[in-house]
């Protein structure tokens, strides 16, 4: 196996990840799951997802963060501090063990950039040679967001506007 | 994807975990937000070593530049937010 940056951002993630687990206060685990998203886009970044990671360090780093804190604003400082009971024993034994798995299945994963892979022979060639033609659309992204799963995304709009009047319901009471 | 690239991005994660040490271990919240500062500055650092990687620079100097920008607005959030509370 060959040593690339790959290893340097897992490290990175779990450190975070066992960082926001175990610090005391709400506010530090906000502040570290900050830091935890933002190495998330520069994964996404490292394997040449640019909009993904734009869009990761916008939200995830930038508003997450903002929004938590807004809740936190709303909370008492005394229920800011986390009690922590130690986890139950199954699940101490059933994670690594779950973790384990996940890792035997990853291994018949296709290789990242693999041309033979499934889902670069079944319907994105069809998409790359037919979307211009198809939807009058120069972008191919755009042409399958918005033309071939047009219903899809229309839904997924409903969902984030769902959410979007939630925060908004929530931000407006604290405000009253 | 060069030796000297590989390289300089071993050197910022290093960079990055010595950041991360304070913020997670840091005994105040102080110390978190100065060591998240830290850390974006070394990753928008890192976003734009990886563009020069992929030869896309362009792109990813749009990334860091968001990023940055936004993480100013977390971290006036941040320091809002202390300085309701008074205490830290």
């Amino acid at each position: 196996m060959t040593y690339s940056f790959e290893l340097p951002l897992l490290v990175l993630l779990i450190l975070t990840a066992g960082g926001a687990i175990v610090v005391k206060d709400l506010i530090s685990a906000v502040i570290i799951l900050g830091s935890y998203s933002f190495f998330l886009a520069i994964v996404w970044a490292w394997l040449g997802a640019v909009d993904v990671a734009f869009v990761e360090a916008v939200v995830g780093a930038g508003l997450a963060t903002v929004f938590f804190l807004l809740t936190l604003f709303g909370a008492a400082p005394k229920d800011t501090l986390i009690r922590r009971t130690p986890p139950p024993i199954a699940a101490v034994i059933a994670l690594p063990v779950l973790g384990l798995l996940l890792l035997y299945a990853a291994d018949d994963l296709p290789a990242f950039g693999d041309l033979q892979a499934p889902a670069s022979v079944h319907v994105s060639p069809y998409y790359l040679q037919n979307s211009l033609s198809d939807t009058q659309t120069p972008n191919v992204v755009t042409a399958v967001l918005m033309d071939y799963r047009a219903l899809d995304t229309m839904m997924e709009t409903a969902v984030i506007f769902t959410a979007g009047i939630a925060c908004w319901l929530i931000l407006r009471r604290r405000a009253s | 994807m060069t030796g000297f690239h590989l390289f300089v991005l071993d050197i910022l994660a290093v960079m990055i975990i010595i950041y991360l040490y304070r913020v997670v271990r840091g005994p105040t919240v102080y110390d978190r937000v100065l060591g998240l500062n830290g850390i974006s500055t070394k990753a928008i650092i890192l976003l734009v070593v990886i563009g020069t990687v992929y030869g896309r620079v362009d792109m990813f100097v749009d990334i860091s530049t968001g990023y940055a920008l936004l993480n100013l607005v977390g971290a006036l959030a941040i320091i809002k937010y202390l300085e309701q509370r008074g205490t830290a």
